[in-house]
């Protein structure tokens, strides 16, 4: 782990005094990562690509910025997250199910809705458990999702999930409660 | 279906990790009496499960390339523009010490006259000074586009630009020699030589 931190700190340091090819030994560390967040954030492989090539560019242009005290990995995932939250947003989802259910505090009628595909006969059938996986998260409304997707998907602690949304910790279990308990009306039958 | 809240609040602490061994315990006894809840809780574990079992995906083979391939072609100005925003001392040092370079290096170029610091005691004799033996030069002589030869004494340091010195093997030099052929050598010289009328002109 130490002998990590002070590979990537190097590299950091080479990419601001502008070696580009500094950049190529973080982006092959972190492309798995940074694409697999955009894939289950944004469902489609081929947006998923472009989400994340997108974040490692931004990334590079905005390296000034980056402050080291937070872990490079957390800064990669701040950036892909927001960026992945602003294509969800341009969008233009369906109105009726993104309108919040009365008394259930943010979970959409799009997430209450028992899933068409994950009947159970359904999922053995085609033995798409990661598909039918995909499509629970991608009922999620994007703030559940991006909980669900950095703590499952991408196994960070509560508090590095806290650091990449800027929020406090009570507030990412609070929505994480909630995504579990959402994707379980989906997923829990199977 | 009359369970306390808690019980789901408490399952969900169970998952973050952070439930207490006492609320563990009170999960636990509820669980046993109560199926609904361990229904619901073992669907959670489920999904928890199935959420970590769909996670691996890797990027595309080409990932890397591509990124390399789109970054924005850096930009050389930008970055000097980057450095210079930064370092504003170094960039105004630099810029001075590249201009002097650049009329020092022009300088080199046009070979001027011959010259001599010195013309007490010695001959001059087809660009060439001579120090003859016996003879003692009180201070230092700087030769310019010419050489010199020393049969006597220097007392004091030689510098031969754009030509050679002959030390007799009775000549003595009690400074420094230096022979400056080289067209940084030449800017090296001046520098030196700028420096040090620096220094006496603040002392």
């Amino acid at each position: 782990m130490y002998f990590m931190d002070l590979f990537i700190k190097k590299r950091i340091k080479a990419i601001q005094k502008g070696d580009q090819n500094a950049y190529a030994d973080l982006v092959d560390l972190y492309k798995d990562k940074i694409y697999r967040l955009c894939y289950r954030m944004l469902g489609n492989r081929h947006e998923a690509e472009d989400a994340a090539q997108e974040a490692f560019i931004r990334a590079y242009t905005h390296i000034d910025t980056y402050n080291p005290e937070m872990k490079f990995s957390t800064w990669l995932y701040r950036i892909a997250t927001n960026l992945t939250i602003d294509k969800l947003r341009k969008r233009k989802p369906d109105v009726y199910l993104d309108e919040e259910v009365g008394g259930t505090d943010g979970l959409t009628m799009q997430a209450q809705l028992p899933s068409r595909e994950a009947s159970p006969e359904e999922a053995v059938e085609s033995l798409e458990l990661q598909e039918t996986v995909q499509r629970a998260i991608e009922r999620l409304p994007e703030k559940y999702r991006s909980v669900i997707v950095l703590k499952y998907m991408e196994d960070l602690s509560l508090q590095e999930i806290s650091e990449v949304l800027g929020l406090p910790i009570g507030t990412v279990k609070t929505r994480l409660h909630r995504g579990r308990e959402a994707l379980r009306r989906q997923l829990g039958h199977l | 279906m009359k369970c306390p809240k808690e019980i789901v609040l408490l399952m969900h602490s169970y998952l973050d990790g952070d439930l207490q061994p006492e609320g563990e315990q009170r999960l636990k006894e509820h669980l046993r009496s109560c199926a609904a809840c361990a229904a619901h809780f073992h669907e959670l574990k489920k999904t928890v499960a199935f959420l970590q079992y769909a996670a691996h995906v890797a990027a595309p083979p080409s990932f890397s390339a591509k990124v390399m391939e789109a970054m924005p072609q850096e930009r050389k100005t930008a970055r000097l523009r980057r450095f210079m925003h930064r370092h504003p001392l170094l960039t105004a040092a630099s810029l001075f010490l590249a201009l002097t370079l650049g009329s020092l290096a022009s300088s080199w170029g046009e070979r001027g006259a011959f010259s001599v610091s010195a013309d007490e005691h010695v001959i001059i004799r087809d660009h060439t000074v001579i120090v003859p033996k016996g003879e003692t030069v009180k201070g230092d002589i700087v030769v310019r586009n010419g050489s010199i030869r020393i049969e006597g004494t220097v007392d004091g340091d030689v510098t031969v630009i754009h030509g050679k010195k002959y030390m007799a093997s009775a000549g003595q030099v009690t400074g420094e020699v230096e022979e400056i052929n080289q067209v940084f050598e030449w800017i090296w010289y001046n520098i030196k030589e700028r420096f040090n009328r620096a220094l006496q002109s603040i002392e």
